[in-house]
């Protein structure tokens, strides 16, 4: 159903086919999330793995920097709409981590877990490979608190709500639980590309 | 919080029935839709423009009306020059058009009457339109909670819906309103001496909730996590993402 009157300002051909349904092109990096910036201070900072409640394993801040480094470049998506292309991330990737924690994966599913208390769902499959990360480095810079600083997990295909700020653990589950959004109506897996918003997309 | 099992948000067809002009920027265009569930004050909605070819612009729109059972809401639209969708509200849409919407939407940044007070909104811009719901809310359902609203604009013919606000504060045994116009005479981004203020006229909030654009929002943050508010109690939504 048209609307009268709408025509649409169609970016170029070459912007089109990077955007995901439903999403227009930013120039700029929008800020969301559900509350004020947690105060983190690096020499208490630490990231742990845990399955259900039991820890894994921790690192402090000073040897996950230690841990080995994964770059990645390439286009983001918030489900508000907003897509980013060929921004630069660096980090530590998730199978680096199991490794230098001399673990595979417990389980199959995972909520990431940040300092703000905020929690995301993701499937473990959908970490591996060189693209999944916690990422400390946006730019060739420490990432900005506003951005999730000093770290953040980075699952860039899919919508960016999965990529939780200021992350503290990911914490393997048995099944897959929802996050703070995937309980407030949003998608359990929120892929882009097939516009999975909401529940039911 | 709302049903995990949530069933799927379809989009609905919406009906123009009124437009009035708010600011000489902002306009409010009232919709009549029909929802399949309640909508909290706070919440947005997804709006969908379709050309004639198929090609689609979506955008996201706080409520600015209180959830009522009448079947519309009220959207406060700003025309930007070189917006997609808003210039298509400003300069094209008519009493009787219809568009696209799917909501309500959202679950974090909002308040129910029985969540309770004293409540400090903090508005800055268009940033008030979600404030406006919870507070024209709040006046029906809850008129015994205090609320304080700390609303930051440039100038006072930006502020929204500014008539409704000064007559709420005279009339509204419960409610304050700090306006702060940053461009007049006097004015200023807020700061530590605003907050202060705010938090002495309305006493410890239980809820916040602060709305705006991205720098605003982030400074006001700040700003109540030093005065002491617990952050759990901060309930941020930033506009220009």
């Amino acid at each position: 159903m048209a609307t009268r009157g709408f025509t649409g300002r169609r970016p170029p051909e070459a912007t089109r086919e990077r955007l995901p349904p439903g999403q227009y092109l930013e120039q700029d990096f929008p800020v969301l999330q559900i509350g004020p910036n947690p105060r983190i201070d690096l020499d208490s900072w630490s990231f742990t793995l845990r399955e259900g409640s039991r820890p894994l394993k921790s690192w402090n801040w000073e040897e996950f920097s230690a841990l080995p480094r994964t770059a990645w470049r390439g286009d983001i998506h918030c489900v508000t709409k907003w897509s980013k292309f060929d921004t630069g991330w660096e980090g530590v990737s998730i199978d680096d981590i199991l490794a230098a924690a001399g673990i595979s994966a417990p389980t199959e599913f995972l909520l990431a877990e940040g300092y703000d208390d905020y929690t995301t769902n993701v499937p473990v499959a959908d970490l591996a490979g060189p693209k999944a990360m916690v990422a400390t480095h946006y730019e060739g810079k420490p990432i900005e608190p506003d951005h999730g600083g000093p770290a953040r997990l980075l699952v860039p295909h899919l919508y960016f709500w999965k990529s939780a700020k200021w992350v503290k653990g990911l914490r393997f589950t048995k099944k897959d639980e929802g996050g703070f959004w995937e309980l407030r109506g949003y998608h359990m897996y929120g892929d882009p590309w097939r516009e999975q918003r909401f529940t039911g997309d | 919080m709302i049903d995990p099992g949530a069933r799927p948000l379809p989009w609905r067809s919406a009906t123009i029935v009124a437009i009035a002009a708010v600011t000489a920027r902002v306009k409010n265009f009232r919709l009549r839709v029909a929802f399949d569930r309640p909508m909290l004050a706070g919440q947005h909605v997804d709006v969908r423009l379709t050309a004639p070819d198929g090609y689609q612009a979506q955008r996201s729109y706080s409520i600015a009306s209180a959830p009522n059972e009448e079947g519309w809401i009220d959207l406060m639209i700003e025309g930007l020059p070189d917006g997609e969708v808003s210039g298509f509200f400003d300069t094209v849409a008519e009493v009787g058009d219809t568009i696209e919407l799917r909501g309500p939407i959202g679950g974090s940044f909002v308040w129910r009457p029985e969540d309770g007070g004293p409540l400090l909104l903090v508005g800055g811009g268009s940033g008030v339109v979600p404030l406006l719901s919870m507070l024209r809310h709040r006046a029906v359902r809850a008129p015994d909670v205090p609320a304080l609203l700390l609303y930051s604009a440039r100038d006072a013919g930006e502020v929204l819906a500014r008539d409704e606000l000064l007559q709420r504060a005279r009339d509204e045994a419960g409610f304050d309103l700090m306006l702060n116009l940053t461009r007049e005479t006097g004015g200023r981004r807020i700061d530590a001496a605003l907050i202060a203020e705010a938090l002495e006229r309305i006493g410890r909030p239980r809820h916040a909730y602060l709305c705006g654009s991205n720098g605003f929002v982030g400074h006001a943050a700040d700003l109540l996590v030093d005065a002491g508010l617990a952050p759990a109690t901060i309930r941020t939504e930033r506009f220009g993402g």
